[in-house]
């Protein structure tokens, strides 16, 4: 028997193209299932992705969808919203996309209130072009552009989010299944710019050249053990967080959304 | 609320250039516009800005130029006409959005107002820059008006175009059309030929949305209608997925190109004047085919046999229609303001048949038409 969620992939598209024991694998597993018990009607749902690991999984969901452009999704994803604010908006990026070629899309579409969820993979490098350094990997980092470690600070996307103007983010890892599947339900349902960012493995750079963990399920091992709850960073130091993922509901407030505020617009100019 | 006075302007107005353009626009169908502030393309923004929540449209500006471009295809996507302004250096970001709308075939209108690198002065420096300034193999409608009635006109048939051809259309304005006023005739709304995307008409599982019968432009679905088209830039096959299959690439882009080649005759908008019997032509485009048209007139004063092809639609090159003229004249002549760059192109298909004559200004400013006229009786 079939399994019930493959409904939600387009005919033909398996195998797909990640490497065994990749992030986005399991991300867009969990989409599926966010998406399959919100009942969410996918002739509405458009998928926007771009270039890259996890921008590529927009081609295998049986729904609307944008591939192909690297970082420019939230762009895509206004004009989409401003002519048919029916439609629900789901972005699925890569720390590259998200972080550095698409940084200012990032915060000027969080400034605006935006109804659309964003889900990053963070896997802490370009993975697909060969594990160079992104705007995430942490200092001291070797990758194939730093060769001798990375001396640049990595973002903290969720607290950039934040101030620019998110109205529910979250962070959680590929290790949190459950979390992560409620967290997406959230997101989809939140209306406001919704921002997820999920620590993802990528056994093939990341985790092998820096972690030096060739194994899928020691990445996730590893994952785990260095995920802290708000609760628990309450309680620690401030170098002792720099090494840990911080998880859990960041923010979570109903502010007008630009598609809201447009209908508020339109009531004062005369409709022919 | 007191409607506003210019709510519905229909006959005879006296406008700016670049207001011309957005109400050619709004009358088209236009119903979204993303922009970026740039001179002197800023007004047709700010003239959006002001009429689009009137007529149920949206308008947003964006943080830069890519940001528009997308957008735009985003909202097209979405099932409404839209449009983005901008001017020449502006246009240079665009190009890889414009890539994307031409590989996905998404119907958008693109104004480029030409200026001078960095200054506020008149150019046809982006001639070339319209034509082949995207990645990927494509072909290109651009429509390059010379008054601000043609503004109107033409902004109206590059939506129609851009939806019947679903490819990017470029208005390409220039500094002096866009910033000047002029008396203009605006119809009324149910007087304008508007063009729609087709639609398609088979049940969603029977769809293939890249598969095109004779004309070979595929019908369009919008998001939402219950489709659920891909829509990448990678090679795809007609159902839209990925393929890495180069065969499938090959006729992919045959399509695409073909689609606009096929059709020069009805893509292609041009005026004659006193060619029949000339000796000289002058070829000339945009604010340079005004100038041109004075000075063939006052060569024929002169009993110099000159006439002009005034071409509006500038891309794609109507090859046949210039091979015509060149094998009917000794001479032509090609004024433009820039170093000189279409006369190539003229020059291309003339070759052996008449002799062709660059005449460039690259002053910032357009030929006198005294200017032209020494030109012609230079050859003469």
């Amino acid at each position: 028997m079939a399994h019930p969620n493959l409904k939600y992939l387009r005919k033909g598209v398996l195998p797909h193209m990640f490497c065994p024991g990749c992030g986005c694998g399991q991300i867009l597993n969990y989409f599926i299932y966010a998406i399959d018990e919100l009942r969410l009607d996918v002739d509405k749902l458009v998928i926007i992705g771009g270039v890259g690991c996890m921008s590529r999984a927009p081609a295998y969901l049986n729904t609307n969808a944008i591939h192909g452009i690297h970082g420019r999704n939230l762009p895509f994803a206004t004009g989409i919203k401003l002519a048919n604010p029916e439609l629900t908006v789901v972005i699925l990026m890569g720390d590259g996309g998200c972080a550095a070629i698409g940084g200012n899309h990032l915060i000027q579409a969080a400034r605006r209130n935006l109804d659309v969820t964003v889900i990053v993979d963070n896997n802490g490098s370009y993975a697909m072009t060969g594990g160079q350094v992104s705007p995430m990997t942490p200092i001291g980092a070797t990758t194939t552009t730093t060769t001798r470690g990375n001396i640049e600070r990595p973002f903290d996307l969720c607290k950039l989010v934040e101030v620019a103007g998110g109205t529910y983010i979250s962070r959680w890892t590929t290790a949190h299944s459950g979390q992560l599947i409620n967290s997406m339900k959230k997101a989809i349902k939140h209306k406001g710019f919704s921002f997820i960012e999920v620590i993802g493995q990528c056994p093939t750079q990341y985790g092998r050249y820096v972690l030096r963990l060739r194994d899928p399920v020691d990445n996730l091992k590893w994952l785990r053990e260095n995920s802290v709850t708000l609760k628990q960073a309450e309680k620690m130091s401030e170098e002792k967080l720099r090494e840990k993922f911080i998880v859990g509901d960041f923010v979570e407030k109903d502010l007008p959304t630009l598609e809201d505020l447009y209908v508020d617009l339109e009531k004062r100019a005369r409709i022919n | 609320m007191k409607p506003r006075e210019y709510e519905r302007f229909i006959d005879f107005q006296f406008i700016l250039g670049n207001h011309a353009i957005a109400e050619g626009a709004i009358a088209a169908g236009c119903r979204f516009f993303a922009g970026y502030p740039i001179t002197p393309a800023s007004e047709i923004a700010e003239r959006m800005s002001e009429r689009l929540p009137d007529v149920g449209g949206r308008f947003i500006q964006m943080e830069d130029e890519l940001g528009s471009i997308y957008a735009v295809i985003g909202a097209s996507l979405a099932g409404a006409k839209s449009m983005t302004a901008t001017a020449s250096a502006g246009y240079n970001y665009m190009q890889e959005g414009i890539g994307y709308a031409i590989a996905t075939e998404t119907p958008i209108v693109i104004v480029d107002v030409m200026r001078l690198r960095g200054a506020e002065q008149a150019t046809h420096a982006d001639i070339m820059q319209v034509r082949w300034g995207a990645s990927g193999d494509h072909e290109m409608i651009v429509l390059a008006p010379s008054s601000v009635q043609e503004l109107f006109d033409y902004t109206i048939e590059a939506f129609n175009l851009s939806e019947k051809y679903r490819n990017p259309v470029i208005v390409l304005s220039e500094m002096t059309l866009s910033l000047m006023r002029e008396k203009i005739m605006i119809p009324d709304p149910d007087e304008i030929q508007k063009v729609n995307r087709t639609r398609p008409t088979v049940p969603p599982e029977e769809l293939l949305p890249f598969e095109a019968g004779e004309d070979c432009v595929p019908p369009m679905a919008s998001f939402g209608d219950g489709y659920r088209v891909l829509y990448t830039l990678n090679p795809h096959d007609k159902s839209g997925m990925i393929t890495g299959d180069l065969d499938i690439y090959d006729a992919l882009y045959e399509r695409i190109t073909g689609k606009i080649r096929r059709a020069i005759e009805d893509i292609v908008k041009y005026k004659t004047y006193f060619l029949d019997d000339a000796d000289i032509a002058v070829i000339a485009y945009g604010s340079e085919a005004r100038s041109a048209l004075e000075a063939v007139k006052r060569a024929r004063d002169e009993g110099i046999k000159a006439g002009l092809l005034k071409l509006i639609t500038v891309w794609p090159f109507h090859d046949v229609l210039v091979k015509s003229i060149a094998e009917q004249v000794k001479k032509i002549i090609v004024p433009e303001m820039n170093i000189g760059k279409y006369y190539w192109e003229v020059k291309r298909v003339s070759e052996c048949m008449a002799e062709v004559v660059s005449l460039p200004l690259n002053k910032g400013r357009m030929h006198s038409s005294s200017e032209i006229l020494n030109g012609i009786k230079g050859v003469a």
